[in-house]
C-alpha cells in the first residue's frame, strides 16, 4: 500500500511532505518541500510575504494541487482520488486570515452545518458539540447572532470553533491574527495556545514570535518557496544559521 | 448671520422648501399635460364622431381566438376576449419565465464549471442568445416550426393518434367533464402538499441525522389525493382521437406552433440573461466562502447549495426581478408571430370598435398592476433573503 507511510518508530506521521514543488503557470512557487509532522506535535511558519507560506499549508488539506512530490496526511495520501480528499478534509481543520464564516448563517448554524451535513449528526447533537467548543472559545452567549454583529477577535474565534466541531486531527492556521486590531490578538493566541496544551497537531503560519517561543516545537522560516531553516524556537531565535533568516528576525523583532 | 436669516429671501436656500417646491412643480405639471392630452383627445374624438367609453365590454365580440384557455365563442363578449388575452399572456410569461429561471441557473453554474468544453459551451450560448433581438429571434423559432414542418395533410405521425404538422402538435385529449377538473384540482393540491412535506422530512432528516429516501413519500404526496377522488368519482374516461380531414386535423388537444415558438423564443433569451445573473451572483462571493466550506469536508455542490447561493441570491433577485418583467412585457412581441395575447386581443377590438384610448388605457392598466404585482412579490422576497447582522 503506497499510501501508508511509517517512520523509523513506526507510528504514521500526522503529516509527510516529500519533495513536493508546485507552479502557478511558469512560476515556481514551492520548491522541493520536505517535511514530517509528527503527531501532536506544534509548527510555527514564518517568512516574507509572498514566500509560500500559504501555498504550502494549503496544499496540506489540498485547497491547492501539488504538481511533483507527495502529500501523506494521516496516512492517506492526496491524489486525485476526491473520496481521498474528503477524508483529508474531515481530519484537518483550517483557519483563515480573514476566518470566512458565512454571514448567512448564525453563529450556531456556522459550527452545525459541516457536522449536520458532513457527518450527518443529528441537529441536537451537533449543536452541543458545538455549544460546547463555543464555551471553549468563551463566546456561548454569541451563538444565535450573525458573524456581522461580532468583532474580529470574536469571529475569529468562533471560526476556530467552527473547525473544532468538526474533530479535526489537525489544524492549520493561517495568519489567523494579521487582520485583528492589536488588542483583540491576545484572545485569539489565548484561544490558540489552549489547543496546543491539549496536544493538537498544529501548522501555524504566524509572525507573532511570543506565541512561537510559547508553544512552537519546531519553527520553520521559509523564502523563495524553500523552507530555508527549521530548528527548536529556542535555537532558531537564538542562533539562526542563514543570513535570510536573520535578516527577516532583525526586520520583524525590532 | 442672523440678520441674514430674518430676510424672507433666505428661504430659497433652505433645503426642506427647496423640496417641497420641486414636488409641487413635477406634481403641476403631470397634471397639466395629462389635461392637456386628455381635452385635446376628448375634443378630437367628438369632432370625428368617434364613441368613447367602456359601452362596447358588454357587446359581442364576433372574432375567433385561435387558443384559449378558457372556453370562448365568437358570439361571447369583449370583455370575456380580453380576458382570454390576459390569460394568454398570463400563461406564456409565468411557463417562460419558469423556464428561462431553470435553464439560466444550470447554464450559469455551468458557465463556472472547472470542464473547459462545457464553459465554453455554457459561454456560446449566452453570447448568442444575448446578442440576437428578440423580435427576430420569435420570427426565427416561428419560421423553424412552420416550414419544417409538413402541413395537415401530410402531418407526421410520431405515435399512434399523436401528430406533427405546422399547425401544431396534436395529441389525443380526455374528453373533458366535471369530474376531472375535480381530479386536476386534486392533483394540484397534492403538489401544494409535497413542497411543506419534503421540507418536513428535510428537518427531519437534520434533526435526526438519519438519512432516508425522500421521493417516494413524496410522490405518493402527490399522487394520493387525486387517486382517491378517482377512486370516489370514478369518471367515465372518453378519448376525443385526432383526425386528419382535408385541410386540418380534427379533435384532439392542440399546442400551436405560435404558442411554442413564443414560448421558445421569450424563455431561451430570457434564460440568457438569467445565466449572466446567477454567474455574477455567484462569483460576487468571496472565494474564501468556498475554501472555508471545502476546509470544512462540504462536496462542492452541497457548498453551493447552503453556502454559496443563499448569499448570492442577494444579488441575483433585483436583475431578476427585471427579467421577469422584461418576460412579461415582451411576450407582446406575440402579435408578431399571431399568437392572441392580450395586446393582439386589444389590436382586434381596436380594428372592429374603432376605439382606441379605451383598449389602450385597459392593457396599460393590466401591464402595469401585474407588472407592480411581481416587483412586490420580488421585493418581498428579497427582503425574507436579506442578510441580517
Ligand atoms: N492563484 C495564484 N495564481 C498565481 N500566483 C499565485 C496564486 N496564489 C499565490 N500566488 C503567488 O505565489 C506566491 C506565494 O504566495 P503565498 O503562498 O500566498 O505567500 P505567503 O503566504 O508566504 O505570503 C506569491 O508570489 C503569490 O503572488
Ligand atoms: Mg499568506
Amino acid at each position: 500500500m503506497p499510501t501508508r507511510d511509517r517512520s523509523a518508530t513506526g507510528q504514521v506521521d500526522a503529516i509527510a511532505l516529500e519533495s513536493v514543488h508546485k507552479w502557478y503557470g511558469e512560476f515556481h512557487v514551492l520548491r522541493d518541500i520536505n517535511l514530517n509532522v509528527r503527531r501532536g506535535e506544534r509548527i510555527v511558519i514564518c517568512g516574507p510575504s509572498g514566500s509560500g507560506k500559504s501555498t504550502m499549508i494549503r496544499c496540506i488539506n489540498r485547497l491547492e494541487e501539488h504538481q511533483k512530490g507527495r502529500i501523506i496526511v494521516d496516512g492517506t495520501e492526496l491524489t486525485n482520488d476526491l473520496k481521498r480528499i474528503d477524508e483529508v478534509r474531515r481530519d484537518v481543520g483550517m483557519v483563515f486570515q480573514h476566518f470566512n464564516l458565512f454571514p448567512h448563517l448564525t453563529i450556531l448554524e456556522n459550527c452545525t452545518l459541516a457536522p449536520i451535513w458532513v457527518k450527518k449528526m443529528p441537529k441536537k447533537d451537533a449543536e452541543e458539540v458545538a455549544m460546547k467548543y463555543l464555551t471553549r472559545v468563551k463566546i456561548p452567549e454569541q451563538a444565535n447572532k450573525y458573524p456581522g454583529q461580532l468583532s474580529g477577535g470574536q469571529q475569529q474565534r468562533v471560526a476556530i470553533a467552527r473547525s473544532l466541531c468538526m474533530n479535526p486531527k489537525i489544524m492549520l492556521f493561517d495568519e489567523p491574527t494579521s487582520a485583528l486590531d492589536p488588542e483583540m490578538v491576545k484572545e485569539v493566541l489565548d484561544t490558540m495556545v489552549g489547543l496546543a496544551e491539549e496536544g493538537m497537531t498544529m501548522l501555524c503560519v504566524t509572525h507573532e514570535m511570543g506565541f512561537a517561543r510559547q508553544v512552537a516545537d519546531r519553527v520553520i522560516f521559509m523564502d523563495y518557496g524553500q523552507i530555508v531553516e527549521m530548528n527548536t524556537p529556542n535555537e532558531f531565535f537564538k542562533n539562526p544559521q542563514h543570513e535570510r533568516t536573520k535578516l527577516f528576525l532583525s526586520q520583524i523583532l525590532h | 448671520m442672523h440678520a441674514a436669516s430674518q430676510s424672507p429671501w433666505r428661504i430659497i436656500y433652505d433645503l426642506r422648501a427647496r423640496a417641497i417646491f420641486y414636488q409641487i412643480v413635477c406634481a403641476a405639471s403631470v397634471v397639466l399635460i395629462a389635461y392637456f392630452l386628455f381635452t385635446n383627445a376628448t375634443g378630437s374624438l367628438a369632432r370625428q364622431n368617434i364613441t368613447t367609453g367602456f359601452a362596447y365590454l358588454s357587446r359581442e365580440a364576433g372574432f375567433v381566438i385561435s387558443q384559449s384557455p378558457i372556453s370562448y365563442q365568437p358570439s361571447d363578449t369583449y370583455a370575456r376576449a380580453l380576458l382570454v388575452g390576459i390569460m394568454n399572456t398570463v400563461r406564456v410569461s409565468i411557463l417562460a419565465a419558469f423556464l428561462a429561471t431553470v435553464i439560466g441557473t444550470l447554464v450559469g453554474i455551468a458557465r463556472l464549471s472547472a470542464n473547459p468544453l462545457l464553459s465554453r459551451l455554457a459561454m456560446v450560448y449566452v453570447d448568442v442568445l444575448r446578442n440576437v433581438p428578440l423580435l427576430l429571434f420569435l420570427f426565427l423559432w416561428y419560421a423553424v416550426i412552420v416550414t419544417s414542418l409538413p402541413p395537415a395533410r401530410q402531418a407526421y405521425q410520431i405515435l399512434p393518434h399523436v401528430y406533427l404538422s405546422n399547425g401544431g402538435l396534436i395529441v389525443p385529449a380526455l374528453q373533458w367533464s366535471q369530474e376531472l377538473t375535480y381530479i386536476s384540482l386534486a392533483l394540484i393540491a397534492g403538489i401544494g402538499l409535497a413542497f411543506p412535506f419534503a421540507r418536513k422530512m428535510r428537518d427531519k432528516r437534520v434533526v435526526t441525522g438519519v438519512e432516508r429516501r425522500r421521493w417516494p413519500l413524496v410522490l405518493l404526496a402527490v399522487i394520493a389525493p387525486p387517486l382517491l377522488f378517482f377512486a370516489v368519482l370514478r369518471p367515465t374516461l372518453a378519448m376525443d382521437w385526432p383526425e386528419i380531414g382535408r385541410f386540418r386535423i380534427a379533435g384532439g388537444a392542440q399546442l400551436m406552433p405560435e404558442f411554442v415558438a413564443l414560448l421558445v423564443g421569450l424563455s431561451l433569451s430570457a434564460s440568457a440573461n438569467v445565466a449572466e445573473i446567477v454567474r455574477s451572483g455567484i462569483t460576487a462571493v468571496k472565494k474564501g466562502q468556498w475554501e472555508a466550506a471545502a476546509s470544512l469536508g462540504l462536496h462542492r455542490p452541497l457548498a453551493l447549495r447552503l453556502v454559496i447561493l443563499p448569499q448570492s441570491l442577494r444579488v441575483i433577485i433585483p436583475p431578476m426581478t427585471s427579467t421577469y418583467l422584461n418576460v412579461f412585457k415582451n411576450s407582446s412581441l406575440a402579435i408578431a408571430i399571431g399568437y392572441p395575447d392580450l395586446v393582439m386581443v386589444s389590436n382586434t377590438i381596436m380594428n372592429q370598435t374603432g376605439q382606441a384610448i379605451e383598449p389602450i388605457a385597459i392593457f396599460m392598466m393590466v401591464y402595469l398592476s401585474l407588472s407592480l404585482c411581481i416587483s412586490a412579490f420580488m421585493n418581498w422576497y428579497n427582503a425574507r433573503v436579506a442578510l441580517r447582522g
